[in-house]
């Protein structure tokens, strides 16, 4: 920048939210993305109040195919697989959505203050998420699930500790990078709080990549939740969750098939969904970036 | 390079150390008294308080944790309380199921990911892309769990033609225990494979328009010269994106086993967590991020003679 | 350097390249960009042709077009390149590939970024040696040796193991030089080569440029937008103005009696004295913006910006005509009165 620039504190970048959201919507795979998504929250929402009670007993279609009265098929109790898919929908966009918000928000915070403050915090806590990324996901996941008990709601703490480090070290980073910007020293120089400069100038220039963050994070915990619970470390039997499904599916693969089929598929769908959705926006947001 | 290696080496290590506490107390948070589960449930108070100072239970929980690096630095992490059998030995005799496991399942997705990433670069926005970066999406939104539940429906159930499960040695049955290793070695590359492949055509891309790619065509070279141009610069992103996505191959490895009944290390972490053996735990988790650790100090490593920069100057960019 | 005048430029015979009625368009999202407009020149044996004009006026995208490295994707290439007679356009891109490093190389404008941080210096010049002859790595090496000493890189030897990051912008420099004139070309493409480095080097860099014409007749295209590295080398020079050819002649022409108000505001910043030293110059600043690229109206570009212009500059485009034998110029003031 040259001198005379320097002494004039320039606005603040304003990311484009229309233009974003146009480029956006003129991605076709951005846009499948969107509906599945929309199809999975539809599904986690409304699905159970359509649906017949996820743990109705019923012995006189054990194991039956699917059909008109049971469109996935029923299970070895007779349970109608339709509604207990649409109950698992619920139980993971609980553990996705409460876990990622969580982990998010706890992230963001320490991420922002270290990364804006440094110092001895920043250099405390970059030795702790160094420490705890040292683990892998799963693994953390695993062992946090065995101290704090096999549960959803533990479940959910497990996924969202697990998933705190990252988000701590990707807002450390945007803290630090949006700090140099002159805005942001223009704003220092005059004196401005800090806590006000954080909500008013890091957050928000930070937002694209928190959001991008989460359609990352979102589908990892629904698969972390569904694998928990797979390995009977996560919701319990007889709940219904995607994972538990599939334990149950497990034994009947020669018998059943669409068992593991249709709970397999909606996780996929799902996590696809978010994918196309998190390729979309980071396209959108950062139009230059390769793909 | 020798003092950015030792740099390197000494973070590695504090990062250990701080792991292996972590671990440690991870495990005295596990729900039941140590005690109580060795002794059984009946014990008296008087077995209870011979067993804790027998243990050093009794001990503050620093000098626990020191006599526990000790003897772990000895080779000796403990008996399992299931069955009575060093902890040491029971690692060991699973450790080779879950190496062979995740090496296959790595020289899988480095050759599919990879090669499949620079077709897809190479032919941006033709045919091929398009074939690479639908799969790409798949493998990326599939989780293995249930790629393993379908691959054993198809190819076990269905047309009978690989076993999904019972593993054999290899000094034992070397074609069988190959056999066995396919459909898990498969299932568990194939969202790494998604990975390095999505990677390693984004950085290709960014790298075949860069200058020095122009400079070698303007030499004469063909277009597979040029392609080696740029993903030799490729290379470090490709190395990072290994480092990182380890963790989800240990992760994966974990369930892989699970599903197909292998004897190695996942299946006795989850096995030890359900029957409380928590020696067991402790020295299976501080064995696996102790690997970890050094298999992403082996790609910082890799990635500073990668890169000439950091290589020459000991330091980070 | 070499006494051996081996062709006086302008009096040259035969053609060794030869650039006739060269457009070239890029499709963007903005629209179609006409980056060069009708552009014809003739390249004799050893002679320097300098490539002058403002920033964005076309001159790289000329550069690229003659060994066709624009990509076929997006530029649509018309007129016709000719290098001894045939022209590169009906050429397939594998007979193409024999071209490029052999007959006609490049060296380009950004230093910094053009050698491949991966590789050792060495590697990358014997890359193009074997490309094109067929020798052992080992006599390749001994070649890089000889050429990164005459292109004057002190320790050369040691040099070959060097990655790009360890030397200056003017050692990498010297080094994409080494690498353009390893198989003799018999046209070497300099787009701005002297524009990223400090005088002391510019120099130096020319002076190997001189010495290969002198010494192996090279015919050059030197690409520039300092008006002092024409006056030092070339021996004749065509402005470019938004795209087009707007004044052709000798170097000794173009100082004399600069015909082309561009031109002449182009040199308005040039003070003779520090052009008699070989001082270096940018380009003046001409009032005014260039106009877009977008489009080709049937009127002198330069006439919003042009001190001189008149209604008539903007009723038809002024065609490149003779104004003395050997001078040509597009601008219909061009006869007049010598003060501006
Ligand atoms: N690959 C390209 N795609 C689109 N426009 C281009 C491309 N290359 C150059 N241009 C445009 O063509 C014009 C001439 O550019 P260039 O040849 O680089 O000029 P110079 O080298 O004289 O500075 C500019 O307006 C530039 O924006
Ligand atoms: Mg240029």
């Amino acid at each position: 920048m040259t001198a005379a620039v320097s002494a004039v504190v320039p606005a603040r970048p304003r990311p484009q939210w229309r233009r974003i959201a146009r480029r956006f919507l003129h991605r076709p795979m951005a846009i499948v993305g969107l509906v599945l998504v929309l199809a999975f929250i539809a599904l986690a929402v409304v699905g159970p109040m359509l649906t017949s009670d996820p743990d109705l007993q019923d012995f006189q279609v054990v194991l039956s195919p699917p059909s008109l009265a049971h469109p996935l098929g029923t299970d070895d109790l007779g349970r109608d697989v339709l509604a207990r898919v649409a109950n698992g929908a619920r139980v993971s966009l609980l553990a996705g959505v409460v876990s990622t918000a969580i982990a998010l928000v706890v992230g963001i915070t320490l991420g922002l203050i270290s990364g804006f403050y440094r110092g001895w915090f920043d250099a405390v806590l970059g030795r702790i998420v160094d420490v705890l990324l040292a683990f892998p996901f799963l693994i953390f996941a695993v062992g946090l699930a065995a101290i704090l008990g096999a549960s959803l709601t533990n479940v959910i703490a497990a996924l969202a500790i697990s998933q705190v480090p990252a988000v701590i070290r990707i807002a450390r980073g945007e803290a630090m990078s949006i700090r140099d910007q002159e805005y942001v020293s223009g704003a220092i120089a005059d004196g401005s709080r800090d806590g006000a400069i954080i909500l008013k100038y890091v957050l928000p220039n930070a937002a694209s990549a928190f959001i991008v963050q989460a359609t990352v994070a979102i589908p990892a915990a629904i698969i972390g939740e569904a694998t928990l619970s797979f390995l009977g470390l996560g919701v319990q039997p007889p709940n219904a969750s995607w994972g538990i499904l599939l334990t149950g599916a497990q034994q009947y693969l020669a018998q059943a098939p669409y068992l593991a089929v249709f709970p397999g598929l909606a996780i996929a769908l799902t996590t696809l969904g978010f994918n196309l959705l998190g390729d979309g926006l980071r396209d959108a947001l950062d139009p230059k970036g390769h793909r | 390079m020798i003092r950015f290696s030792l740099r390197t080496v000494g973070l590695a290590a504090i990062t250990l150390v701080l792991a292996s506490i972590v671990i440690f107390i991870g495990v005295r948070l596990l729900p039941g008294d140590p005690a109580q589960v060795l002794a059984g449930e009946q014990a008296s108070p008087e077995l209870l308080a011979a067993i804790r100072e027998q243990f050093g239970l009794d001990q503050p929980l620093w000098v626990q944790y020191l006599r526990y690096v000790g003897e772990a630095l000895q080779g000796n992490l403990g008996m399992s309380t299931r069955n009575n059998i060093p902890v040491t030995d029971l690692l060991l005799q699973r450790l080779p199921v879950t190496l062979e496991l995740t090496a296959l399942a790595l020289a899988v997705a480095i050759i599919v990911g990879v090669s499949a990433g620079i077709v897809s670069a190479v032919k941006q926005g033709r045919f091929p892309d398009y074939v690479a970066n639908g799969l790409g999406l798949i493998g990326l939104s599939v989780p293995s769990f249930w790629l393993g539940l379908i691959a054993i429906l198809l190819f076990s159930v269905t047309w009978h033609v690989l076993p999904a499960s019972g593993f054999v040695p290899f000094t034992t049955d070397p074609a069988g225990n190959l056999r066995g290793m396919v459909l898990p070695a498969l299932v568990l590359g194939v969202g790494l494979s998604a990975v390095l492949m999505r990677q390693t055509r984004s950085a290709l891309l960014g790298q075949l328009s860069a200058d020095y790619v122009r400079t070698a065509r303007s030499k004469g070279v063909g277009r597979g010269t040029e392609v080696r141009h740029a993903m030799r610069n490729s290379l470090t992103t490709v190395v990072t994106v290994l480092g990182l996505q380890l963790g989800g191959l240990i992760g994966g490895a974990i369930i892989t086993e699970q599903i197909f009944v292998l004897p190695g290390f996942g299946k006795l972490m989850v096995d030890s967590v359900s029957s409380r053996d928590y020696p067991v735990l402790q020295g299976a988790v501080l064995l696996t991020v102790t690997a970890y650790i050094v298999v992403n100090l082996l790609v910082d490593i890799a990635y500073a003679y990668l890169n000439p920069r950091i290589r020459l100057n000991g330091g980070t960019e | 350097m070499s006494t051996i005048a081996a062709a006086p430029a302008a009096a040259t015979t035969s053609a060794v390249l030869e650039v006739d009625r060269l457009h070239v368009e890029f499709s963007t999202e903005g629209g179609c960009v006409m980056a060069v407009k009708d552009v014809s020149f003739t390249l004799g044996r050893g002679e320097i042709l300098a490539l002058v004009g403002e920033s964005g006026c076309g001159k790289s995208t000329v550069a690229m077009s003659i060994p066709r490295l624009l990509g076929d994707t997006r530029a649509r290439i018309e007129g016709s390149i000719r290098l001894d007679g045939v022209d590169l356009a009906t050429l397939s891109e594998r007979q193409m590939r024999h071209v490029r490093g052999k007959d006609i190389s490049v060296v380009f404008q950004e230093p910094m970024t053009s050698l491949n941080p991966a590789y050792t210096i060495g590697r990358q010049i014997v890359e193009v040696i074997r490309q094109h002859e067929k020798v052992k790595r080992s006599a390749a090496m001994r070649r890089a040796v000889e050429l990164l000493a005459l292109v004057g890189i002190p320790d050369a030897r040691r040099r070959l193991s060097a990655f790009p990051h360890e030397l200056s912008g003017g050692m990498r420099q010297r080094v994409m030089i080494a690498i353009a004139v390893a198989c003799d070309p018999k046209v070497i493409i300099a787009d701005e080569p002297t524009t990223a480095l400090d005088v002391t080097i510019q120099a130096g860099v020319l002076d190997i440029f001189r010495r290969l014409r002198d010494t192996l007749g090279t015919a050059i295209v030197l690409i520039t937008h300092d008006l002092g590295v024409v006056a030092e080398v070339a021996d004749s020079v065509a402005v470019m103005y938004a795209g087009r050819v707007v004044e052709q002649c000798s170097t000794g022409e173009i100082f004399a009696r600069p015909a082309h108000p561009y031109t002449r505001g182009l040199l308005g910043a040039l003070p003779s004295r520090a052009l008699m030293r070989g001082g270096r110059r940018r380009l003046a600043d001409i009032a005014g913006v260039v106009p877009p690229p977008t489009v080709d109206p049937d009127e002198c570009q330069f006439a919003p910006r042009c001190p001189r212009a008149t209604a008539a500059c903007v009723a038809a485009r002024p065609p490149l005509a003779p104004f003395v034998p050997g001078h040509r110029v597009a601008c219909i003031h061009a006869g007049g009165e010598e003060t501006a």
